[in-house]
């Protein structure tokens, strides 16, 4: 059975919920193997393990962590010509994509971004769904060169338990990778919240909001429900909430079970970011705003009345 | 010192956008063109580093290379009038229907050809938004990779920015040449003035075929696309749900709504 490469992210060793998407995704195809580069990498072993990994490759050298994506690129390089596996699966975030990007270069292979299904044509190649121009667009396309590299959509899939061998392989780069050097790093902001790409629940703000301040309700909403917080362009361009929760066509993707916009008119560059979500609660005082045309349920009303009662509510029927 | 800005001209995301039936490509003649948006940011990052190094006394010149039909012609003006010095174009009919893999091999043969010391690429574009040209162009061109920055310093031989994480942000430095790739949080791009839009016109601009640049006729276009569609639809549209209008029980009403989905 061929082997299917799953690079994973994880943070010391904690893999994280899209890798887990990812080996379950691989399933479809032939055997999991996960590669895990940088500290703490062989600890990612376990979870692997219990979504059905038949090998892990570990690689912890120091290196993954000093340089920006090209260590890891090569490492995938050097799998893809050892092991020929018959397909290479990355997490489609910022970086993912840029790894996969690098991938594609040095092994001459088709790329394909954003996947969010992927399943095999009758000959089991894998076929990816992407959807494009703001969510309006739903594309079936294939590789037709190379090893296929899919960058995929957290949330394509929901994870699946299954056993795995997750038999340890350590691996190392036969040359030496260097390139653009990360010499510090900053977070801007440290929170108990789920990670925004992450969450199966997102509520973001937009203009409505009226401000900083006016934004606490928003963050109010989210803890009450367990959700990330997202934020639309016009509040992260007012300062009024950091720009990495930005939602939208320059800022992340998000396709969480349940998408809350509060206060968010719903232009084309924040659908963009949203429009694949599950489920889309609006509520919005214009009764004209876009963003009801996306709505499951809308409420037409100011979002300082609406949102406060929906907090007590959620508060009171954890107490029934 | 020698920039060159990558710039896409693209669909208006406020346009309807399309795929062609006939080939499954992006129908670029029905709808108005303009600058990918973040492209804009690259090119005033690159005219901000350029006064930097003239003021330091350094030579520093700024190159729009765009690869399209004719059409883009119109984004080389803008980004002429913005204050870019010169222009090169890559235009060749064997070039329509290119993928991500076979446009970074045919702007690093360009980018090989007409020298560099810093390119500048948008993040992403509005229509394809792979996010994925300045890592391919670094792994080409076999320099550093200095990515997704919100801030960019340099002194003409190191350059350092802020590279935004998930989190917060990573400092990342290293030599020229490189290729960068600027969110729009970095700045805030400058309109063009009329004086600026009257100097444009008289700003040269190079126009290449494959054959100029040295590019290989069957690596590129439709045939040399790694990948491609087999199908491609509309969305149906979402099924219209349920909007009500607050009368001081909505935050109940939505409530209701999360308990009968089972999300509280």
């Amino acid at each position: 059975m061929a082997e299917i490469l799953v690079l994973a992210e994880h943070a010391g060793g904690e893999v994280k919920k899209v890798t887990c998407e990812l080996i379950t995704l691989a399933r479809r195809f032939g055997e999991p193997a996960v590669v895990l580069a940088g500290a703490g990498a062989a600890q990612g072993q376990q979870r692997c393990a219990e979504f059905g990994a038949a090998r892990v490759y570990t690689a912890s050298d120091a290196v993954f962590d000093e340089y920006v994506v090209a260590p890891t690129a090569e490492l995938l390089a050097q799998l893809v010509r050892d092991k020929a596996p018959a397909l290479v699966l990355i997490a489609g975030t910022a970086e993912g994509k840029e790894i996969a990007a690098r991938l594609a270069v040095k092994t001459d292979s088709g790329l394909l971004t954003d996947a969010v299904d992927l399943t095999p044509d009758s000959e089991g190649k894998p076929v990816a769904e992407q959807s494009i121009f703001g969510g309006a667009t739903v594309v079936h396309s294939r590789v037709t060169r190379g090893t296929p590299i899919v960058a995929v959509r957290p949330h394509a899939v929901a994870p699946e338990p299954a056993s795995g061998a997750a038999e340890l392989s350590p691996v190392s780069l036969a040359a030496a990778v260097g390139g653009a050097k990360i010499t510090g790093r900053v977070v801007a902001q440290r929170s108990d919240r789920p990670d925004l790409t992450e969450a199966s629940i997102v509520v973001s703000g937009g203009r409505g909001t009226g401000g900083a301040e006016g934004f606490g309700v928003i963050e109010q909403l989210a803890d009450a429900l367990g959700a990330a917080v997202g934020a639309s362009r016009a509040v992260t361009d007012a300062g009024w909430y950091p720009h990495q929760f930005q939602v939208g066509q320059t800022g992340k993707t998000v396709s969480p079970q349940l998408y809350m916009a509060i206060g968010i008119s719903g232009a084309i560059q924040h659908r963009a970011g949203m429009q694949t979500s599950k489920t889309i609660i609006a509520v919005n005082k214009d009764p004209e705003a876009p963003i009801f045309e996306l709505a499951d349920f809308g409420v037409v009303g100011d979002l300082f009345k609406v949102v406060p009662q929906l907090i007590d509510e959620i508060g009171r029927r954890k107490q029934i | 010192m020698d920039i060159v800005v990558c710039v896409k001209q693209v669909p208006d995301t406020a346009a309807d956008r399309k795929l062609k039936p006939s080939d499954a490509t992006l129908d670029r003649a029905s709808v108005d063109g303009l600058i990918n948006e973040i492209d804009e940011y690259a090119i005033e990052e690159g005219l901000q580093i350029a006064e930097a190094q003239r003021e330091a006394g350094a030579d520093a010149e700024v190159t729009i290379l765009t690869m399209g039909p004719e059409k883009a012609a119109e984004s080389i003006r803008k980004a002429l009038s913005m204050g870019a010095d010169q222009a090169v174009h890559l235009l060749d009919d064997g070039l329509a229907g290119s993928d991500a893999l076979s446009t970074s091999y045919a702007l690093a043969q360009v980018l090989r050809q007409i020298g560099f010391d810093l390119v500048i690429c948008g993040s992403e574009s509005t229509d394809a938004r792979m996010g994925v040209m300045a890592a391919m162009l670094a792994e080409r061109l076999d320099v550093p990779q200095v990515t997704l920055a919100s801030k960019v310093d340099t002194d003409g031989s190191v350059i350092r920015i802020r590279r935004v994480s998930d989190d917060g942000y990573h400092e990342v430095e290293a030599q020229l040449p490189a290729v960068i790739s600027v969110v729009e949080k970095i700045n805030e791009p400058r309109y063009p003035s009329f004086k600026g839009i009257m100097a444009a016109k008289k700003k040269p601009v190079r126009t290449l075929t494959l054959a100029d640049a040295g590019i290989d006729a069957a690596a590129v276009g439709l045939a040399g696309a790694a990948t491609e569609v087999v199908d491609f639809a509309q969305r149906p549209p979402r099924q219209a749900g349920v909007i009500v209008k607050d009368e001081g029980d909505g935050g109940v009403k939505v409530a209701d709504f999360l308990a009968a989905q089972k999300f509280i």
